[in-house]
């Protein structure tokens, strides 16, 4: 459950690290040991990715580039609390994902924003929009087109869902990672990854269903 | 043969081929037979693999600017400790 308080505490214990999160750590006890141009590093390999996954949660730039920045800060400032038993990104997108989380909560005062909402599983995971796509639908359109379509349909998503199938799909963390990340089951990931998934699916199927044919259902 | 909704449950894992050679056998024949699970299946897919070919998003200089300047500033301040 996402709470309050920004985690940062380590992560649970992980399997053998690879080569390039033993690189990582490297540079992380460079740091650590005062050497700027080290973490300087780390933020130029990371800021991409987390500065998307900071506009696909709050969907607003400024608010975007205060969890950069604040992300970065705060793995800085704590960098002790780092102990390499998990990789520093999936360390720093936690610190991220809160902070973004925090923005919302300041934007819906009335309402918490939290990752541990409860779902309802029932009709929500039956897809709505039934028609084929063209197959390379997304070569219809130029590339700024496109990424202002996806971005659309995820900005459409809750926060529980945007932020569970970003880390997912568009990051490239395994369903393990996220759970860790998100602090979530690994079951609670997996659905809400699938309803974030027949979602898009649904929203995306507007603009890539095959020419000539309309949105039927074949049943 | 599998229901829709039983299918649909196992619609991610499918996709990420992480359901075991019993499961997946089921759910390919039911697909086979499903004209409207089929097209779910193959538009989320693609679903998947349009978001997944999305460009990295570069940081504006700007935005990279102002977050290299606020590492300056908060590496000094700790070594001025």
């Amino acid at each position: 459950m996402a709470t309050e308080s920004v985690t940062l505490g380590p992560a649970p214990a992980a399997t053998e690290l690879s080569e390039e999160a033993k690189a990582e750590l490297e540079l992380v006890n460079r740091a650590r040991e005062g050497d700027s141009s080290a973490f300087s590093a780390l933020i130029r390999q990371y800021e991409g990715k987390i500065f998307r996954l900071a506009m696909n949660i709050t969907q607003n730039r400024e608010d975007a580039e205060d969890v950069l920045q604040e992300a970065f800060l705060k793995a800085y400032e704590h960098l002790d609390q780092f102990q390499g038993n998990s990789k520093f990104y999936t360390w720093i997108v936690r610190i991220a994902v809160n902070q973004a989380l925090m923005k919302l909560r300041k934007r819906k005062t009335d309402r918490s924003v939290s990752l541990d909402e409860q779902i309802d599983t029932g009709e929500d995971t039956v897809a709505r929009e039934i028609a084929a796509w063209d197959p390379d639908p997304e070569v219809q359109y130029s590339q700024d087109e496109l990424q202002g379509i996806l971005n659309e349909a995820i900005d459409g998503l809750a926060p529980i869902y945007k932020t569970v199938f970003t880390l997912r799909d568009v990051d490239g963390l395994s369903t393990e990672e996220t759970a860790e990340v998100l602090d979530l089951t690994v079951p609670a990931v997996k659905s809400r990854l699938l309803r974030a998934r027949l979602q898009l699916r649904d929203k995306l199927t507007r603009f890539f269903k095959r020419k000539g044919d309309d949105a039927f259902a074949y049943m | 043969m599998l229901t829709c909704k039983e299918f649909l449950a196992e619609l991610s894992d499918f996709l990420d081929e992480k359901t075991d050679i019993e499961i997946r056998a089921k759910l390919e024949k039911h697909i086979a037979e499903c004209p409207n699970c089929w097209v779910i299946c193959d538009t989320t897919k693609k679903t998947i693999s349009v978001y997944k070919g999305m460009k990295t998003c570069s940081i504006p200089d700007d935005v990279h600017s102002r977050l290299m300047a606020a590492m300056e500033r908060k590496i000094a301040a700790k070594s001025a400790k």
